[in-house]
């Protein structure tokens, strides 16, 4: 790797082009700072890059327009701005100091930006399970198999047993079926299914059985998946021996949840806490979105699991406060704070939410 | 079991029904949202107000049978394809589905009809294939069914491997 050991100095800089960090790039550009995305993708978007699906929440969230034209939208409200929006994709960030000098990495060269103000909206990562040879061909995460269909247009298998009944479980399965991809299981080791039921209904009614209290004992497979062994689970999350029942597939799909990517906030200082319902790490943010690190916002996923609709609120908010911390004053800030805030409230309000309701109470924010 | 399987029974289906079956006379939408889940687009999408949530988008849909003119756009507006609209026709019934499979059958196909467990249940005629841009992708299937099937019809059977 070349080391061109130059610094760049940057007023905002945005960690993270998902739904969360372009958001808070639009209100950090509406308020007049300039402001710089990272992201290690070459398309801008993070996971809506693949959610070809229509999307809940409300008009506001853009609910029943399909995750991608969101996508386009949100891109082209950043437009609008012209240079006062520098996008630096392809570019990886690999290190984050405390004096707000970030670290990156773009086509094998190294550079450094100090910024004064930095957003980290980096979004979650895979979990994988332990299993019986869990590391041959055929077996994917759900992450990596939406990638192959939507933005390659490849099969990753013909015969698939998906293995979490999430809505990523389940919106994954419907989208391989969309591809001429058969799913002949789909298994979840709780005792219900954990995503919202009208996924479930679409896919069990095109003939996809959902096994609960079930989860995949072992791959059997030479170079690679041919069959697998899916087991029982008694009341302790334990497999039951002599209940095993075996499956022809190609493909194992892995969609367990996601975790938090908080990495760099821990290389920067900011205090992060294990908070189960939010998905395992996460940073101690204020009601404003900074960290404890001053000058350090997160948003998004990476605060939490959640979901783009409350990623893209919680960017917008953090983007308009790291923009007033930054001397910027904002039209209506007050009337716009309140009305974001509300939003959220809502969109937590369900019975769905109660886990993300009860992991933000843990972290001590009321947000 | 809806909670295991996904599969409502069919009681539940029913409640989700006019009450007086004479109501399906004309055309009316069958929505089966049973879960509060923070969604609205079919409130704010149908031209009629026939379908109610709420301020507080978490709450359960509510239609109103004698606003709902069966037009079929909350049909495709709704993320969750939670909504069908039914008619019966004398001894047959004629059933609107969203549709995201391509290719899209042809009109006057012959379709296998499946029941909310995924089992071919009868034999159904493709009357229409309604395609539009406001459709957003998804395509609205009217199929005409034996009126015996109401309660069960929900979807076409998808061929495997295209
Ligand atoms: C199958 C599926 C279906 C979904 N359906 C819905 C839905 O219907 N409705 C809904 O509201 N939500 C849905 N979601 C959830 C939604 O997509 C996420 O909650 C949302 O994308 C989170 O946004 P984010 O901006 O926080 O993170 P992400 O979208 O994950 O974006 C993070 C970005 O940060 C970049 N990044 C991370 N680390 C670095 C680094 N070190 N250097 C440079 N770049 C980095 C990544 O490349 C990525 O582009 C779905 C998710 C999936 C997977
Ligand atoms: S079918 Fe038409 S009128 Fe009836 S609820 Fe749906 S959108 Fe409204
Ligand atoms: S749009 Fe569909 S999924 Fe959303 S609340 Fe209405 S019926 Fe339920």
């Amino acid at each position: 790797m070349e080391r061109g050991m130059y610094m760049r100095h940057k007023e905002a800089v945005i960690i993270g082009a998902g739904p969360a960090g372009l958001k808070a790039a639009k209100s950090l550009c509406e308020a007049g700072a300039s402001v710089t995305i990272i992201d290690r993708n070459k398309d801008l978007g993070g996971q809506l890059t693949k959610q070809t699906h229509k999307f809940f929440g409300s008009e506001k969230q853009y609910a029943s327009v399909r995750g991608i034209e969101i996508l386009k939208i949100l891109l082209n409200d950043l437009l609008e701005y012209g240079t006062q929006c520098e996008i630096l994709n392809e570019t990886s960030v690999v290190g984050l100091y405390h004096d707000k000098v970030i670290a990156c990495v773009k086509d094998d060269k190294f550079f450094k930006i100090k910024a004064e103000s930095i957003i980290i909206a980096t979004g979650a990562s895979e979990k994988s399970i332990p299993f019986e040879n869990n590391d041959l061909p055929g077996i994917y995460a759900a992450g990596a198999v939406q990638t192959l269909m939507n933005q390659y247009g490849v099969k990753p298998g013909d015969k698939v047993l998906m293995v979490g009944s999430g809505n990523i479980g389940l919106i994954v399965s419907y989208q391989l079926m969309q591809a001429g991809v058969e799913v002949v299981k789909l298994v979840e080791a709780a005792p219900s299914i954990s995503g919202y039921l009208v996924h479930a209904s679409k896919i069990q009614r095109l003939g996809v059985d959902i096994l609960t209290q079930t989860s995949i004992k072992r791959a059997i497979g030479k170079e690679q998946v041919e069959k697998v062994e899916l087991w029982n689970l008694d009341e302790t999350w334990q497999g039951m021996e002599g209940s095993e029942q075996t499956l022809e597939v190609d493909t194992v799909c892995i969609s367990v949840g996601l975790a938090p990517l908080t990495e760099l906030l821990m290389q920067v200082g900011a205090e992060v806490m294990y908070v189960r319902e939010l998905g395992g790490n996460v940073p101690k943010i204020d009601h404003r979105y900074q960290t404890t690190v001053k000058g350090v916002y997160a948003c998004g996923d990476v605060c939490g699991i959640e979901e783009a609709s409350s990623a893209m609120v919680e960017g917008a908010l953090s983007g308009i406060h790291a923009a007033f911390d930054l001397g910027y004053t904002i039209d209506d800030e007050k009337r716009k704070v309140k009305a974001l805030k509300e939003e959220l409230k809502f969109l937590r309000s369900g019975p769905h939410a109660a886990k993300i309701r009860a992991g933000y109470n843990k972290l001590g924010v009321m947000i | 079991m809806i909670e295991k399987t996904g599969i409502p029974p069919r009681e539940m289906v029913k409640k989700e029904f006019p009450k007086d079956e004479r109501v399906l006379i004309n055309p009316k939408a069958i929505i089966e949202c049973y879960k509060e889940i923070p969604c609205n687009p079919c409130e704010t999408s149908c031209p009629f107000d026939a379908i109610h949530v709420g301020e507080d988008i978490n709450k359960r849909p509510v239609i109103d049978f004698d606003k709902c003119t069966g037009c079929g756009i909350c049909v495709f507006n709704c993320p969750g394809l939670a909504i069908s609209v039914m008619q019966l026709k004398e001894d047959k019934a004629l059933l609107k589905i969203p549709y995201e499979f391509i290719p899209r059958p042809q009109k006057d196909a012959l379709v296998n009809v499946v029941n909310r467990s995924g089992e071919v249940i009868t034999v159904g005629l493709v009357k229409r294939v309604q395609e539009g841009k406001k459709q957003k992708q998804t395509a609205l299937l009217h199929i005409e069914i034996d009126r015996d099937f109401i309660y069960d019809a929900i979807t076409i059977e998808v061929p495997h491997g295209q």
